[in-house]
């Protein structure tokens, strides 16, 4: 079964380890804005997102995406990849991400991630585990698990 | 471009409005590694001896680490580098967070400001080059109103920002420089920034950071997080619960500073110890690039503080907005730290000239007439917040305290500077020495003044800290003895002022070996596969804060502890009774100077300076004679 990305958004905690090795994977420099994931940073409230591609099947970038063959679905990580032979860099697939999943780098090629062919660098440098690479519902379990620790807590507090 | 550096350095006047860019010097780079090390190589040559700390003249520079912003576990640090207002010598004072980090993406290893600027400005800099923009409009406002209302002038979220608070405005020299929600806390860097009338630096860069040996470096990061993070016993505190742990560890030993010093143990502890701070945490937040993650971001959700958010208390401010104030309120522990950083003031030294009022007040030095009714008195919460308000705008008692404790007991007189705690004009750090003679030592040696990030004796001798990056070989140490103190102390300093220089955290690796090859990897300085050439950069690196200081008129006789530290006993725990008798101390810091080849008046001496490839420096130094020309 191909194992699949999954973001836990309660889990990070801002570091951005995983910027760096994404960038280092892909540049062999250690740059936020080479990375495919970016984590944003509420810091006054200490709230932060990992953006990243989440892989979406059926895509919106791929069905906005009018140039045949420039974005393609690897079939062996399911992962949504950018063709630079056939794309012209034209930053529609990016506009019509609902995740902000899909970039341009500084010299205005359109960057996305690929899912490392089938070993993100992201995942194992991440302390919290915020990052999962795993099955499908193995990977929804352990965001399950959180939501249920939730409700645990909660359900122990006197009812008023 | 050289590895692990960005090679260049931006230098900024800003009484002309000039700037100028130069090539890192390597030759300094290499010797001095960064951050504290080599900010301090070019403030020998930049800062004019004697100068006034809140002149244009003083040299205020940023700079970064050879690791910062690469994937090395907890090196996101940069530093401040400038001359201390509140001490009047060397300082240097680091902060995590995200700047760092971005300076470097930003094309820069560190910036060099000098000069005043006519008005209130703040400096943008962008991929290498900066803009002096007005920052009349965020003058006044806080910290954290100052990042938000940058941000939104320029439109960039992303933009990370160091600013001062009303305080550094005000030139308290108390006054700290907020980094994205961290600290460049002790020694009055924020009043430097004010006297510049810089209200804040912003930062955004698109480029990276490569390195020398990338398969190798790669490697040793994820080994390195490992081994001497993950699977580190002593790193555990800080991935479990952070600083506030360390609180246990004092108040075991009995060297948790209470009540300005007068005790070494608190009985409010539980009340505000790591359980308790957990107990409150919604948030733990990390630096960038950092697998530890100490930082709890606290949420006051009852009582009169209900509403409070701030990432923190860490153990200072446990100790110095609580203990050291007999308050055991955690609720007010949390809502003075976030006064103090939304003033910009140090949560140490604020504290703890405080807590010198405190007892003045107590004894009847100052009276409600001084205090303008305000009641205070040890445990006194409410007192805590109304006192930090008038530091930060200068008011009333608040003004005489916004000079810190030593100046303040000047102006105080009546006998209250024998209730003063500090070294050098910068108040202890929260180890009592009483419960631990070698911090005493380390506290009179430091370069910035009472700080315990220059050496942390205190664990191998009152907490049982074991492994051999805390003493390097392997010495015998009794607690309440003198023998093998000041071996001990100056290689703690070796490996401290290196590590301060490499810009690794304080909680984050300890051992010399893997910070040498990291270093090694990363810049491709190939001496520093020798571990040895790490502990030798230590050693010049202390060496170079310390000329710095002997310029600036630091003698032996400066090298010394406060009287209370000297004379009165702690009165109870583990050290009850104890003091640092006189004659012990002065044993252990002549061997000190011994051990450093330092003269009798604390002067670094020709000789090693020379063996430590310092000669260049060496031949600068009025007190050394230039070598007679041969006939």
């Amino acid at each position: 079964m191909q194992k699949t990305l999954v973001v836990n958004l309660d889990l990070c905690n801002g570091c951005k380890l995983c910027e760096l090795a994404c960038s280092f994977e892909k540049t062999k420099e250690f740059s936020p804005t080479n990375s495919r994931i970016n984590v944003h940073v509420w810091p006054k409230t200490a709230e932060f997102v990992p953006v990243v591609c989440h892989q979406c099947d059926p895509a919106p970038c791929m069905k906005a995406c009018q140039v045949p063959g420039a974005m393609i679905r690897d079939s062996e990580t399911n992962a949504v990849i950018i063709n630079p032979a056939e794309c012209i860099n034209c930053g529609v697939c990016m506009t019509a991400c609902p995740y902000g999943g899909i970039g341009l780098d500084k010299k205005r090629l359109v960057f996305k991630c690929d899912l490392c062919k089938g070993e993100p660098k992201c995942v194992d440098v991440c302390p919290p585990k915020a990052i999962i690479w795993a099955k499908p519902h193995v990977a929804s379990n352990a965001i399950k698990r959180i939501s249920a620790d939730k409700l645990r807590v909660a359900s122990k507090l006197p009812v008023k | 471009m050289p590895y692990a550096y960005v090679g260049k350095l931006l230098s900024v006047d800003l009484t002309t409005g000039a700037q100028r860019s130069e090539p890192l010097n390597l030759d300094y780079a290499r010797k001095f590694i960064g951050g504290k090390g080599l900010a301090a190589r070019y403030l020998f040559d930049l800062l004019k001896p004697g100068t006034d700390p809140l002149s244009p003249e003083n040299v205020f520079i940023i700079m970064t680490g050879p690791l910062t912003g690469t994937m090395a576990p907890a090196s996101a640090k940069y530093c401040v580098v400038t001359k201390s207002p509140l001490t009047n010598i060397w300082l240097d004072t680091h902060a995590g967070g995200y700047f760092g980090p971005e300076l470097k993406y930003a094309g820069l290893d560190g910036v060099i400001i000098t000069g005043r600027a006519k008005e209130p400005v703040y400096l943008y800099i962008e991929d290498g080059t900066a803009q002096i923009r007005d920052a009349k409009g965020v003058w006044g406002k806080t910290t954290s109103e100052t990042d938000t209302a940058i941000k939104e002038e320029l439109g960039d979220n992303m933009a990370v920002v160091m600013c001062i608070g009303p305080a550094g405005e005000k030139l308290v020299k108390l006054a700290n420089i907020s980094s994205c929600y961290r600290q460049h806390g002790r020694g009055g860097a924020g009043a430097v920034m004010g006297s510049k009338n810089l209200k804040a630096v912003a930062v955004r860069g698109s480029g990276g950071v490569t390195v020398a040996y990338p398969e190798e470096f790669l490697k040793a990061c994820q080994e390195v997080t490992r081994k001497h993070i993950c699977e580190d016993p002593n790193a555990e505190f800080g991935i479990k619960w952070g600083s506030p742990s360390i609180l246990w560890w004092t108040q075991e030993s009995g060297t948790l500073p209470t009540r300005n010093y007068q005790d070494g143990q608190f009985e409010g502890v539980p009340k505000i110890d790591a359980t308790a701070v957990l107990s409150i945490t919604t948030k733990r937040h990390a630096c960038e690039q950092c697998p530890i993650c100490c930082s709890n971001y606290v949420t006051i959700t009852s009582g009169p503080y209900a509403g409070t958010k701030v990432d923190g208390p860490e153990y200072e401010t446990l100790t110095f907005l609580g203990a050291d104030l007999g308050i055991d309120r955690l609720d007010a522990i949390a809502k003075a730290h976030l006064l103090c950083d939304e003033f910009g003031l140090d949560a140490m030294s604020t504290g703890a000239t405080i807590a010198f009022a405190m007892e003045c007040y107590e004894r009847g030095i100052l009276t409600p007439k001084e205090t303008e009714g305000i009641e205070l008195k040890f445990g006194n919460h409410e007192a805590l917040l109304a006192m930090i308000e008038k530091i930060g705008k200068r008011e009333g008692l608040g003004n005489i305290l916004a000079e810190g404790s030593a100046r303040a007991a000047k102006t105080i007189g009546k006998g209250s500077e024998r209730y003063t705690v500090h070294v050098k004009g910068l108040e202890l750090a929260a180890y009592d020495p009483r419960g631990s003679p070698a911090m005493g030592l380390c506290y009179a040696t430091a370069d910035r003044g009472g700080c315990h990030l220059r050496g942390w004796p205190i664990g191998v001798e009152a907490m049982g800290s074991t492994g051999s990056y805390w003493m390097g070989p392997a010495l015998e140490i009794d607690r309440w003895g003198t023998k093998n103190k000041a071996q001990l102390v100056a290689n703690q300093q070796n490996n401290y002022y290196a590590k301060f220089s490499l810009e690794i955290c304080d909680f984050g690796i300890w051992e010399d070996e893997p910070m040498s090859y990291l270093l090694w990897t990363a810049t491709g300085f190939d001496e520093y596969r020798d571990v040895n050439a790490f502990e030798l950069a230590g050693e010049r690196i202390v060496n170079m804060t310390r000329v710095i200081n002997v310029r600036e008129g630091v003698t032996a006789k400066d090298d010394t502890l406060p009287t209370r530290i000297f004379e009165d006993p702690v009165k109870t725990g583990p050290a009850k009774g104890h003091v640092v008798k006189r004659e012990d101390f002065k044993k252990m810091l002549d061997e000190y100077y011994t051990l450093r080849r330092w003269d009798s008046e604390g002067r670094p001496t020709a000789k090693r300076l020379e063996e430590i490839d310092m000669k260049d420096v060496a031949l600068r130094l009025p007190w050394i004679k230039p070598p007679k020309k041969e006939a």
